[in-house]
């Protein structure tokens, strides 16, 4: 059982508020991603639910009882963080084994948790060596091996991957999601990169400057961000915003379209525009254009595109998929 | 490491420099043990003799059934233990706090700590005297023991601060999720974490509190009276007897000297720490 819910939880260094007040509600079973860009709180966020960091004011709820005011070690929670933060001076086996002992538990329950989790995990083989004796990714295992033992209420993960090869990043990150499927715990995610959040997340919580932008499914927030910072935050390549005459034309401040969802033509369209660099990826292709009175803009198109430079080229938008903000930045619902 | 120097000359007279200081230091050493060795004679003759002197250990015989070396020799390792051990409990919990909780003034308090020892000892000779007086702490090993352990308090908190600073903060912070206590988060984490850093400090201290001279003489007379003490004894009003002054100092120091020879490595290791990487 892991359901934690936060209520109006604040925090302050000194004069400054970074997290000016957070309500939010976690389900049992839940893998739940907190992204945005650094700096955003994500991080500071989920220490005050660890208990690393004190609350300024605010209710940690976690399985109904509050809990902000209680040492990390009575919370029930798990960390896996950045560094890994392995004990160095420990082998693998009494790195893993170090919660349990701490809890009291007998020398048979461990040496069982402990092989079991190394098995989980790959790492049988290696239980005797040190941690610096290790490769980056099994250091990780180790790590999440450390949480799994205690078999904790939820898991706490802090931008786990950021330390990896880009290659190791999408194994460990297929791996966390296969453990998450296999304990069915909740886990909380931390990390600046939108793709992991899409990729693994049940439910995004999008956070600027210490706020809650959106909450929802990774679908529904690419298919309706509630805002522009959110629309421009989840996708890759960034959400195109088209200001002035165009947008005025549509009753709003601001029209946001998606690089995938502009029909490229050679011979027509709505939008006029020149290619200035073309990104041939293969599976698909990437055009930097500037588009006439309206400046730069960015094209996904499926497949090989034969266009380079100075290529001229018209859009045309996807009704259905274009998105409409209002001079506070706010989505106008279609 | 790679030589600075990019000439064999170079190189050459690096090692040669370096030498020189070396045996500039080592000389007094060396030349008290040898004289240790001398008759009262000898010892004062001009031209001063080198090796070419009649070896003899009367000095040493002579000051062992004179005065009871081992009564001083405790009363140097309870001191310097004893202060050495107290003050890595206090220093261990200060430079943790420091180290891993700063605030805004962490580094004014350092060097505030360190400030207290540029002030001349003598300067608050008196006071202390008298609070030990009325205390009944005159030539009391506790006393004393307290006295040392202030001392050199500042000196064991700034390098297990330096030690300190050098551990992630990220692996206590597991510790505290895997359910550690304060006290097992020091014991069993950062303390092993910080061994090398802790035997050098230690080390240096008992060294520092060995060898104290104005407080452990000036505090006491016979019962907690250390090797410093001992070594005071000879030098007397009636005439200086340099052999057996030098055998005293020789028996003083050897025990310390033993332990720092075979702990130098660590002891460098701690002092340049953090200064090399």
């Amino acid at each position: 059982m892991g359901a934690i819910r936060l209520e109006n939880v604040k925090k302050t260094f000194g004069n400054i508020d970074v997290i000016p007040g957070v309500n939010l509600e976690i389900n049992d079973g839940e893998f739940v991603v907190f992204v945005g860009p650094s700096g955003c709180g994500k991080s500071t966020l989920l220490r005050l639910i660890a208990g690393l960091e004190d609350v300024t004011d605010g209710k940690i709820m976690i399985n109904g009882v509050d809990m902000a005011n209680e040492s990390p070690a009575k919370r029930g929670l798990s960390m896996v963080f950045q560094s890994y933060a392995l004990y160095p001076h420990m082998t693998v086996y009494n790195n893993i084994a170090f919660g349990l002992k701490m809890a009291g538990e007998t020398k048979a329950v461990i040496d069982e948790k402990v092989r079991n989790a190394a098995k989980i995990l790959n790492l049988t083989d290696y239980l005797e060596r040190r941690p610096g004796a290790l490769s980056g990714g099994q250091r990780q295992r180790v790590a999440i091996g450390r949480a799994i033992v205690r078999n904790p209420a939820a898991f706490l993960f802090d931008e786990p991957l950021s330390n990896l090869d880009a290659a190791l990043r999408v194994n460990m990150r297929l791996e966390i999601t296969g453990l998450h499927q296999e304990l069915k715990t909740t886990m909380i995610y931390v990390t600046h990169d939108q793709v992991e959040a899409m990729t693994m997340a049940d439910k995004i919580v999008v956070l600027q400057a210490g706020r809650v932008e959106q909450v929802g499914k990774p679908m529904d927030l690419y298919a309706k961000p509630a805002n522009k910072f959110v629309a421009g935050f989840i996708g890759s390549p960034k959400m195109n915003f088209i200001e002035g005459d165009y947008a005025r034309a549509r009753d709003c401040a601001c029209v946001g379209v998606r690089p995938e969802h502009l029909l490229l033509s050679t011979e027509q369209g709505d939008i006029a525009a020149t290619v200035k660099i073309a990104e041939h990826l293969g599976a698909e292709t990437y055009l930097h254009v500037n588009a006439d009175n309206i400046g730069p803009m960015t094209v996904r198109a499926t497949g090989e595109v034969p266009l380079s430079g100075n290529d001229r080229i018209w859009l045309t938008p996807d009704p259905e998929r274009i998105h409409r903000f209002d001079k506070n930045d706010k989505a106008i619902s279609n | 490491m790679e030589s600075k120097f990019k000439t064999p000359f170079g190189q050459f007279a690096y090692t040669v420099f370096a030498w020189i200081i070396g045996l500039a230091i080592f000389f007094p050493i060396l030349w008290m043990v040898l004289t240790s060795f001398k008759s009262e004679l000898d010892a004062v003759n001009m031209p001063p003799l080198f090796l070419d002197f009649n070896w003899t250990l009367e000095n040493y015989t002579g000051i062992l059934e004179q005065s009871n070396y081992f009564k001083f020799a405790m009363n140097s390792v309870i001191l310097s233990f004893g202060s050495t051990f107290i003050g890595l409990i206090f220093a261990v919990t200060c430079a943790w706090a420091m180290a891993f909780n700063p605030t805004k003034r962490t580094k004014d308090t350092l060097l505030w700590m360190l400030s207290t020892k540029m002030m001349p000892p003598v300067g608050v000779l008196v006071p202390i005297y008298l609070v030990f007086r009325d205390w009944g702490l005159l030539d009391n090993r506790f006393g004393l023991i307290m006295v040392l352990f202030l001392m050199n308090l500042p000196i064991m908190v700034w390098m297990l601060y330096t030690y300190f600073k050098e551990i992630p903060k990220d692996i206590l912070e597991a510790a505290r999720m895997d359910g550690a206590t304060l006290p097992k988060e020091i014991i069993f984490v950062l303390l092993p974490m910080a061994i090398p850093g802790i035997a050098s400090t230690m080390l240096l201290n008992v060294i520092l509190a060995w060898n104290e001279a104005f407080w452990t003489l000036n505090l006491t007379t016979s019962d907690a009276a250390p090797l410093t003490a001992f070594i005071a004894s000879y030098s007397s009003p009636e005439g200086l007897f340099w052999a057996k002054l030098s055998a005293a100092s020789t028996l003083a120091v050897a025990p310390i000297l033993i332990v720092g020879w075979f702990s130098q490595k660590q002891l460098v290791r701690g002092l340049t720490f953090g200064a090399v990487k």
